[in-house]
This record gives structure tokens, C-alpha cells and sequence, in this order.
């Protein structure tokens, strides 16, 4: 039991402290894993990758996959409602105060700023995810593109601005990645 | 009560549908609670977004908790947050208890490998639209660039780039204003 509670307690303190979402919870994975050893080095290692190429948030899935290697189903839920519940409260604070500062033109002007540099940040995370999924390890530049991704990418792109397919859900486009990956061998 | 459903099923769509975390739900949220159900202007996504990268948590979840407090108060926001998170849950929850060389298996592989590319296509066309309309102005684009490089190519926090720009708008807001 006191086991279950520390982990509830760890992961809290995890999602009160990662600013920045996502990879910001990994430090704080590695340090309970060497002040516990919930779980070993390599295993961590593999939550990353499972994390990475499962659906959902990242911090989220890591934290279920640790409360599940530790103390079971239960481990997992109470991990994951342990690491949202410091930014759904300070979320529902900051929520509470934008509706009654919305109108105030400092604030204004301070999201009218933002706006663009936030595209541009996520243009970099763009970037980044693109780098993952057109390029495998190589020695030189030209030998790391994967060709079949790029062009599976290109053929994708222009589909997305094709009018008729716009208007498709994602989940359409996810599947013909999956189906691509698999007949291509990707 | 309705509404309260419709959060929840949207965020558990977004959730089970968001591949890579983070901005890769953008695709998703444009989806969902842009064009579909209008909880929200692209405009407000991104004013959460700037919120996200400089309060503690998960970029998903914030914007979970902002969507729903925005349709149904304290209650729709953890509505919401349950419902983005659920679904991954029970996925790893799954992975975790069944298939412990899930990813081992070669063509589980080949298909997330597939799956990056369509997340990609999918974020590029987002990324597109987004620049459409929140960046205009010379300045805009500048803003952008600089935000980009930081974060792309200086590797250094976008805490920085999000502060930094209050701390612009509080020297320059006036200017642009009138201009």
C-alpha cells in the first residue's frame, strides 16, 4: 500500500513540475527509476518507445506503463489521474481568470504576440517528428533518407490539399499510412 | 448532460487518435472542436497552446481542461481530461498486460513506421492552414522564424520563446497596435 502511495505521490509531483509536456517528464522517469528501481534502464528505454508510437499523450502512457509494471491495472489508472491532476487544477484556475481578463487589451496584445511564435513552435515540432519518420540512422546525410517514407509523404501531402479529400478525418489518412507501411515494408 | 457526452467522446477521439503526443493532436483538435462541434477558434487553440508550454503538464491535457471548462465550466473541464487520457489507459494498459514484444513484431513496426508519415502529412497540412491564418504581417512572420529556430535548431525550451514574447508585447503592443 505505502508502495501504491509513493507512486501516486511521484507522479503527482511529475505533472507539477514537467513544464513543457511530452519528453519533459523523462527526467523525472529516470530519477525514480534509480531512487526506486520501479523498473530497470532498458525497460524505461522500451516505454519510450511504446510511448512514442502509441496513440495518446506521452507523459500520459508512460505513466501508465510504469503504474502498471509496479502495482498492476490499478497501478496504471491511479499513476495517470496522479500525474493530470496538478494541471487540471491549475488549468481550471488560469481558465477562471482568462475569462475575466480576456477583454484587457495587455492580454490581448500579449496572445496577439504569441499566436505566430506559437505556430512557428509548432512548425519546429513538425520538423522534429518529420526528422524521425523520413530519416534512419547513416553515416552521411544522403544515405539516411528513407526514400519510400518521403515519397509516401509527398503523395500524402498533396492528397490533404486535394479539395474533395479535405474534408476527410484524419483517422483516414492514419490507416493509409498503416496499410502503406505494412505493403511497403517500411 | 448532452454536452457533457460530446467532450467526452470528441476527447476520447482525440486521444486515441493522437500518434506522437504533444502538437500531433493539433490534426485532431482542428477536427473535433474546431470545425465540428465550434467549442473553440483556431485563434483560442492556439492562446491554450501558448498557456501549455509554460504551465506545468501535458500539452494534451491543458488543452482538454481549457475546451471543456470553455463549454461547461469545472465539471466539462475534467470531463474532457478524462476523456483525452482514457483511451491511452487502456491501450498501454493492454501493451503492458498482453503483448510485451508488441513492438518486436515486424509488422507492427512497418505499420507505425507508415503511421509517422501519415502523422506528418497530417501535421504539415495543420501547419499550413495555421500560418494561413495567425501569421500575416511581416512582423508575424519574424516572430514565427525566430520562434522556430530556437526551438528547431537552438534546441533551447519554447518556455523562452512564450515569455519572450509578453515580455514584446509589453514593450512593442502599443506600436503595433496603431500601425
Amino acid at each position: 500500500m505505502s508502495e501504491f502511495l509513493t507512486l501516486c505521490v511521484e507522479f503527482f509531483k511529475t505533472g507539477l513540475f514537467a513544464v513543457g509536456g511530452g519528453l519533459a517528464t523523462l527526467p523525472f522517469l529516470t530519477q525514480m527509476q534509480e531512487k526506486y528501481g520501479w523498473f530497470t534502464a532498458e525497460e524505461l528505454a522500451n516505454m519510450i518507445a511504446v510511448g512514442e508510437s502509441t496513440p495518446g499523450p506521452i507523459g500520459v502512457n508512460m505513466a501508465t506503463y510504469v503504474g502498471f509494471a509496479t502495482s498492476g491495472i490499478l497501478g496504471g489508472l491511479f499513476a495517470t489521474l496522479s500525474l493530470v491532476l496538478p494541471s487540471l487544477i491549475i488549468i481550471l484556475f488560469v481558465a477562471k481568470a482568462m475569462d475575466k481578463y480576456q477583454q484587457n487589451p495587455l492580454v490581448q496584445n500579449m496572445f496577439a504576440f504569441m499566436r505566430p511564435a506559437v505556430a512557428g513552435l509548432i512548425a519546429a515540432a513538425g520538423f522534429s517528428v518529420l526528422k524521425i519518420a523520413l530519416l534512419h540512422q547513416a553515416d552521411t546525410f544522403l544515405a539516411s533518407i528513407s526514400w519510400i517514407a518521403v515519397a509516401l509523404y509527398a503523395v500524402l501531402v498533396v492528397l490533404l490539399h486535394l479539395k474533395p479529400l479535405k474534408k476527410l478525418h484524419p483517422i483516414v489518412f492514419i490507416a493509409v499510412g498503416a496499410v502503406a507501411g505494412i505493403l511497403l515494408q517500411m | 448532460m448532452k454536452e457533457l457526452f460530446d467532450l467526452f467522446r470528441a476527447f476520447f477521439t482525440i486521444g486515441a487518435l493522437t500518434f506522437g503526443g504533444g502538437y500531433a493532436m493539433l490534426p485532431m483538435l482542428e477536427r473535433e472542436i474546431v470545425s465540428k462541434h465550434k467549442w473553440a477558434t483556431s485563434e483560442e487553440l492556439l492562446n491554450y497552446f501558448a498557456i501549455g508550454q509554460c504551465t506545468p503538464g501535458v500539452i494534451a491535457v491543458n488543452t482538454a481542461t481549457f475546451v471543456g471548462h470553455k463549454v461547461k465550466g469545472v465539471i466539462g473541464g475534467i470531463v474532457a481530461t478524462l476523456g483525452v487520457v482514457a483511451p491511452s489507459i487502456v491501450i498501454i494498459t493492454i501493451i503492458a498486460m498482453v503483448l510485451q514484444n508488441f513492438m518486436d513484431i515486424a509488422w507492427v513496426q512497418h505499420a507505425f513506421a507508415g503511421i509517422r508519415v501519415a502523422v506528418c502529412a497530417l501535421i504539415t497540412a495543420s501547419v499550413v492552414k495555421l500560418f494561413k491564418s495567425n501569421v500575416k504581417k511581416h512582423w508575424h512572420i519574424a516572430l514565427a522564424v525566430v520562434a522556430f529556430v530556437v526551438v528547431a535548431l537552438l534546441k533551447l525550451s519554447p518556455v523562452y520563446v512564450v515569455v519572450g514574447c509578453a515580455v514584446l508585447s509589453f514593450i512593442f503592443g502599443k506600436k503595433v497596435q496603431k500601425a
